[in-house]
């Protein structure tokens, strides 16, 4: 059976018509080669699949496409400015070495973006304790917590 | 270094792969996409050992979108899976190498041994067809411990035994005689836990076959594309390497577990010409966990001679190790090679002898995994420099200085020579970042919250830069060791540099283009580094072993020189100078003592204008290979210092303090290089504190997904302080030793170390890793009763 779909994915519509069992991360990556929301388990520990929907993180492997019907989901390759300048916390990323192999990078960024909306002034204890749903292999974490403190400073700014 | 370095070279400049990766432009396997593709599924065994009796694939070949199942009986023509290094025994015998089928042969010999792979139009299809299959099993008894498989009535793995080989290193004579007068023995039993290396990008595979070109190509998330074509080609297909085009794209992470030529990918590459379209395969978290080559598990027994001021005498060693159901690419010079020769560890311990036997199990075959073979070396020997050292009263720092190395070169007892270190640079460095002197009043702090605090040390050495091939072929390496480097100028002045050297998170495309911009004087925007494609690059022997800067960047460096020298014969043409007179620097060809230059753009153009030019001496263009060999192996040491806080009322182990100070030789991009230190430290606590493959007595893996297997997370982790000191390596133009793997080397032993001075007061001797809560507050109860 095929669901008829229609929402924003980073500012711009997209209808489909999808297989009910889709996921939200398969959808995103098969239809609208939005390939930088990746899959990095399959029990929805990792957070690599992580993006926003209506503004809240979400782990894109354990939700269907269907259940979103509807929303606003923002992926990695739509919070930079339309001018290519990176997102202040992409640019806090890049400037303090909070990324290696780029695998759980996305993921990592969008929940420090979801974690900023909520705690704006998250000390290094908070940020660690918040970035737990996100499994990172290569950093050993200490850049990424770094790189969430200084781009939310610069997105207080 | 060169004369002609700027200061590019040593600057944390932030790195050029970060712009892709931060957009989610990043290109990794599963993101490539070919026209009329398919998508694999591999049917696997739900059991750890059992005959196949039949398999049925009728139901499953009608069910919808299903193209083709395959199964071991239609491959044929398709070798085993070889493995790259021989080992030979102690009694003068090859290892027993029994066939690695790419996919099952009338038995199965673990959990996740692929069965079938189901080609289909979709990937539920191909999974649903999977469920189709009826494979009729003769369940048999399973083994999974090593040491069981070496028992009498063990259930044999293989028909020629679970033994692989009994190897050994050192003078046994000499080690007996010196424990025979040794004032003091200390002794430890360890269990190295396996560990499941867990890179957060799966294992992800597009096949093709070009009907016009005769040829396939494979985009594999993979360290090394060229050793796995070579191993393909040569070993399994019987193919010729011009028909195999290799390409690894962004790959998300490795830590060595993508060193390996894999069932899946032969299978797949096989299978894209049978549909005659291409198939797609992501290896699903799940599978991961029983596919993946696993790390570590060994069990050894470890005894250190001692005279009664703690000088070393002697060491003993005897490991038994665990190789899985099969030999993994590189599995048999793990536990052997790259283990026993690094058991002098920093210490001057005359005579040392170590005893492996390695056994095949009813386990995922187990490989390199960061570090391969020298965490469990520094492993052993700090574990029993700390014993020792408690034993006889005496500090732990003292005990370590009573023995350190202090004259370079250095042959060891275990077949290895130093070239240059300074050990007690580093362990006083240490001490300092880790604040030893206040560390008496922090723990007397925390008594008084009830609470034991412990500090451990590990001077690690390791053993990187692999390798001199004729030294790694004597020892029984079946391929060179070598890396391969091309440095193109364009003719507008651009540099491209293609390097055998594949980056999955280690910032090549930044630290190789510090390196050219450095040496030609040019900016490192004009250098673009490309690496994994074999259609693109002269060879690799890719990345593992902390090689690629020393190894692969000394590749760039020769090719490099050949450019230069090029580039000042065509200037003295321009200049109408003697060749002898030019001198290259700061990016310019100038004549000896005048003004009278040309800059580096100006010389490759004229390289490709040739218009004036001496075509009568001088081949046109600017492009060079170098293929550089290694003389020796380097030799990266430090010293890493581990404070934590065990509770005693939960068990729980905290990690409050970690102190690394490292010689990595000369250093780059200090930035890169600290990173790679978060990361091995990170990783060695999670096989210190949490990490643990567990199989039942039947074979089944019972940790077998993030909730099950414990990986660090942020919270789980301190701040770690870095600091380096620098001996550069002798032996290479850029002095490097390599940084890769030293954090996930030092930190097990500093963290149990700590962990064993923090429980000391309750009576308790002997905790294995991981220590859990569970186990700690286990130990302690029995130490109370």
């Amino acid at each position: 059976m095929s669901v008829q779909l229609s929402l924003t994915v980073n500012g711009t519509t997209a209808k489909a018509d999808v297989d009910e069992r889709t996921l939200l991360v398969d959808f995103l990556r098969t239809q609208l080669a939005l390939t930088g929301t990746h899959v990095g388990c399959d029990t929805a520990q990792c957070g690599a699949c992580t993006v926003l929907v209506d503004g809240r993180a979400v782990k894109a492997c354990n939700v269907l496409a269907a259940q979103v019907n509807g929303a606003k989901v923002t992926t990695i390759e739509g919070i930079a400015a339309a001018d290519g300048t990176l997102h202040p916390m992409q640019a806090a990323f890049k400037e303090c070495h909070g990324l290696q192999c780029g695998f759980c990078t996305p993921g990592m960024v969008m929940s420090a973006l979801d974690l900023v909306a909520r705690h704006p002034n998250a000390d290094e204890a908070k940020i660690r304790e918040e970035l737990e749903g996100n499994l990172c292999r290569c950093t050993g974490y200490q850049n990424i917590v770094r790189a969430v403190a200084q781009g939310a400073a610069a997105m207080a700014k | 270094m060169g004369a002609n370095e700027t200061s590019v070279i040593g600057q944390s400049i932030p790195r050029k792969e970060d712009a892709r990766f931060l957009t989610g432009a990043g290109q990794y396997t599963d993101d490539v996409v070919m026209p009329r593709q398919t998508y694999g599924y591999f049917l696997r065994s739900p059991h750890a050992h059992a005959k196949i009796r039949s398999i049925d694939v009728a139901a499953a070949k009608a069910q919808p979108g299903v193209i083709a199942i395959y199964t071991g009986a239609d491959l044929t023509g398709v070798n085993g899976l070889p493995c790259g290094w021989l080992i030979t025994g102690t009694d003068g015998k090859p290892m027993n190498e029994p066939a690695h089928p790419v996919l099952a042969q009338g038995k199965v010999r673990h959990v996740g041994d692929p069965i079938a792979l189901v080609v289909a139009e979709t990937a539920n299809q191909a999974k649903d067809a999977a469920e189709a299959i009826g494979v009729d099993y003769e369940v048999l008894p399973a083994v999974v411990s090593c040491v069981d498989a070496l028992k009498p009535d063990a259930p044999q793995v293989h028909d020629a035994g679970n033994k692989c080989y009994t190897w050994a290193l050192g003078d046994k004579a000499a080690v007996d005689a010196a424990f025979a007068k040794a004032a003091h023995v200390a002794k430890v039993d360890i269990v190295n836990n396996r560990l499941i290396p867990n890179a957060i990008e799966p294992r992800a595979v597009v096949a093709s076959y070009n009907r016009a070109e005769q040829a396939y190509t494979l985009y594999v998330s993979n360290q090394n594309p060229h050793v796995e074509r070579l191993l393909m080609t040569a070993f399994v297909l019987g193919l010729p390497e011009t028909k195999v085009r290799v390409i690894a794209p962004d790959v998300g992470g490795g830590f060595g577990s993508k060193i390996y030529l894999y069932a899946e990918d032969v299978a797949l590459v096989w299978a894209s010409k049978h549909v005659n379209r291409p198939i797609r395969w992501n290896c699903e978290r799940s599978e991961a966990f029983v596919s993946d080559a696993h790390g570590r598990d060994h069990v050894t027994h470890a005894e250190l001679a001692c005279d009664a001021n703690g000088k070393f005498l002697a060491m003993r060693v005897t490991t038994t190790a665990n190789l899985g159901a099969y030999l993994s690419t590189f599995a048999s010079c793990i536990p052997t090679i790259l283990y026993a020769t690094l058991l002098a560890g920093q210490y001057t311990t005359p005579a040392i002898y170590c005893e492996v036997t390695a056994s095949f199990t009813n386990t995922v075959p187990v490989d390199a995994y960061r570090g391969a073979g020298r965490p469990e070396a520094t492993y052993v020997v700090e574990r029993l420099v700390h014993q020792a050292a408690v034993d006889l009263g005496i500090p732990q720092d003292e005990i370590r200085r009573r023995n350190f190395i202090r004259k370079f070169p250095h042959a060891t007892p275990v077949a290895l020579t130093y070239d240059t270190g300074n050990y007690d640079a580093t362990l006083d460095e240490a001490m300092k970042m880790a604040d030893v002197a206040g560390f008496p009043a922090r723990k007397a702090e925390a008594a008084k919250r009830g609470k034991l605090r412990g500090l451990g040390y590990a001077s690690y050495i390791e053993a990187c830069g692999l390798a001199p091939s004729n030294v790694a072929g004597a020892l029984g390496a079946r391929a060179g060791l070598f890396e391969a480097g091309e440095v193109r100028v364009n003719p507008t002045g651009g540099v491209t540099v293609f390097t055998g050297s594949h980056s999955h998170g280690q910032g090549h495309e930044t630290t190789f283009a510090q390196v050219v911009a450095g040496r030609l004087g040019i900016d490192i925007a004009n250098v673009e580094v490309v690496h994994g494609d074999t259609g693109r690059i002269p060879f690799g022997m890719g990345t593992y072993g902390s090689r690629s800067l020393s190894v692969g960047g000394s590749a760039i460096v020769k090719a490099l020189d050949k450019v230069i020298a090029k580039g000042k014969k065509i200037a003295a043409h321009l200049l109408e100078a003697a060749e002898t007179d030019i001198e290259f620097k700061d990016g310019k060809f100038t004549v000896a003592g005048t003004d009278r230059s040309k800059a580096f753009a100006e010389v490759a153009l004229a390289a490709y204008v040739p218009h004036n030019y001496p075509l009568d001496k001088l081949e046109p263009g600017l492009d060079e290979t170098a293929f550089y060999d290694p003389t020796n192996f380097t030799y990266p040491a430090g010293t890493h210092i581990c404070e934590v806080e065990v509770d005693p009322e939960t068990g729980k182990t905290t990690v409050v303090a970690f102190a690394a100070c490292d010689d990595f030789g000369n250093i780059i991009n200090p930035m890169i290089v600290e990173g790679q230190v978060h990361g091995g430290v990170v990783q060695g606590l999670g096989q210190a504190l949490m990490e643990q493959c567990v199989y039942d007595a039947s074979g089944q893996l019972l940790t077998g997904s993030y909730m099950d297997y414990a990986m660090p997370r942020s919270d789980d982790v301190p701040g770690i302080k870095v600091g380096t000191k620098v001996t550069p390596c002798t032996h290479n133009p850029l002095g490097a030793k390599g940084c890769g793997e030293a954090g996930a080397i030092g930190a097990p032993a500093a963290m149990m170390n700590a962990v064993h001075d923090a429980l000391l007061a309750t009576g308790v001797k002997d905790i294995q890793m991981p220590a859990s809560p569970h186990r700690v507050w286990k130990a302690i109860q029995s130490a109370k009763a």
